[in-house]
């Protein structure tokens, strides 16, 4: 089943097109991956998918993006409940300059859950979905600016959790990691499958190839290929797909 | 063009390999025309052949391990690459049968093999298959490896009748038994080289299109 589906989506920033007719249906409980060039328009595609966009001045969007069969773009539609839903993670973790109970309790508590054995229990179920429980469970209290930047980036991936989303937007989430850190989101990412979407936009093409289900390859704001990530890069359909896999051009 | 190292590095291993697969047509060639003059000499040249293949084998599989490794290539680098990483086996296996051939030829004191018992006509449709095995490399023509790989059907039917030929010729004359026996040998290097040259076939296939033997890899 299809959780997201994108239609003839156009997206300007004010005179300049960064989103050409995309075409995309993204299956539920799968991983996504959204390659290509710097300024192709793969990131703006991921924030249409929970409306991050509204916040740039001048974006005007024609199209449709259906979340759950429900048009998100339209009139009426709570944008905090549907951000609720749709989480972002960003390239730079940035965990909020409070404790790291904090962060995570942070996305319940403005949606009004204030009871403290509540709370308690989804801090520790998110830090541990998010696999990084066993080492902050004794300075859940200390000021999470003090993590290294891969707990810090599975932190904020526990802070996406806490409000049980249904899917999870990911912003080229591991290339500020080292290696150790990069593999341990990779798995994490891989596992969160279970229960989540994930739409991930990443320049690491072995990264696409180990986690992904499925590959979108946009190109100066075009969707130009999307189909099974094994498929794309063992025998990709579109040549200008394989001049960019292969590092020929790009 | 950006990549041009990594280019340079393709274009080596495609040299070596075609340089390989020119190894293999010259020992099967020696092989072939020392079993039909009876020729000792052209087939003691197969051995030393043979150790240069080797040699190629390990080359080209350093040069493929360590393009993965350098490189992590995909879509058609990726094919190119492991398609040669198995070809090199199949080539490597031709240049050990061509030599067994070889030592069975040395062993036979001048004997040619028997104008009727097809063994000619078989060297000749395995050389062919081996010489377009590694063109459809060179020339990634799909069509002429999928010719290679029909044509392994003629060579099996040249072994049933070399086979059926031996058979009445040690009814005939029982006591050349060992030579028949010998020339039985050659046929079934021969038939194992047509199968390899058919992989080899079948991994261009495969290095052009991403499917091996109908299935996607």
């Amino acid at each position: 089943m299809n959780i997201i589906t994108a239609k003839d989506l156009c997206l300007w920033y004010d005179t300049l097109q960064a989103l050409k007719n995309i075409d995309v249906e993204i299956p539920e409980k799968t991983i996504t991956a959204l390659i290509g060039p710097s300024g192709c328009g793969k990131s703006t595609f991921l924030k249409t998918l929970n409306r991050m966009n509204d916040l740039i001045p001048g974006v005007k969007i024609t199209g449709s993006v259906c979340y759950q069969g429900k048009e998100i773009y339209a009139p009426g539609v709570d944008v905090s409940e549907l951000r609720r839903q749709i989480g972002m993670v960003f390239q730079k973790p940035n965990p909020f300059p409070m404790s790291v109970y904090d962060n995570v309790a942070y996305g319940p508590r403005t949606h009004g859950i204030t009871s403290r054995v509540k709370l308690n229990e989804i801090v520790e179920r998110s830090l541990r979905n998010a696999v990084i429980w066993d080492e902050v469970k004794d300075r859940l209290r200390k000021n999470a600016l003090g993590l290294s930047g891969g707990q810090q980036q599975r932190l904020c991936i526990a802070r996406a959790l806490a409000v049980e989303p249904q899917v999870l937007l990911m912003d080229e989430p591991t290339s500020a990691l080292d290696p150790i850190s990069t593999s341990k989101i990779e798995e994490l990412v891989t596992s969160l499958k279970e229960k989540y979407t994930i739409v991930i936009v990443t320049h690491n093409m072995q990264q696409a190839v180990r986690i992904s289900d499925q590959t979108a390859f946009f190109l100066l704001g075009e969707l130009i290929e999307y189909g099974n990530t094994e498929q794309m890069f063992s025998k990709p359909k579109e040549k200008r797909t394989e001049g960019y896999i292969t590092g020929r051009f790009g | 063009m950006m990549r041009s190292r990594f280019d340079e590095q393709l274009a080596l291993l495609n040299r070596e390999i075609i340089e390989m697969g020119a190894l293999c047509e010259e020992v099967i060639s020696l092989a072939s025309t020392a079993l039909s003059e009876g020729d000792i000499e052209l087939a003691a040249q197969v051995t030393p052949l043979d150790r240069i293949i080797d040699q190629k084998e390990r080359d080209i599989e350093t040069l493929c391990i360590r393009l993965l490794l350098q490189q992590q290539p995909v879509a058609r680098d990726l094919r190119q690459i492991s398609a040669a990483l198995k070809m090199v086996t199949d080539m490597e296996r031709i240049g050990d049968q061509a030599d067994d051939i070889a030592e069975i030829i040395m062993s036979l004191n001048g004997r040619t093999a028997e104008e009727h018992s097809h063994i000619n006509e078989m060297a000749t449709a395995t050389m062919k298959m081996v010489t377009d095995s590694v063109d459809a490399y060179v020339k990634r023509d799909i069509s002429l490896a999928q010719a290679v790989i029909a044509y392994d059907d003629v060579v099996d039917e040249c072994f049933v009748c070399v086979k059926k030929n031996l058979i009445k010729m040690i009814a005939a004359n029982p006591d050349d038994g060992e030579y028949a026996l010998a020339l039985l040998m050659i046929a079934k290097y021969f038939e194992r080289i047509g199968d390899h040259a058919t992989n080899i076939a079948e991994w261009v296939v495969y290095s052009v299109t991403g499917i091996h033997k109908e299935i996607k890899i």
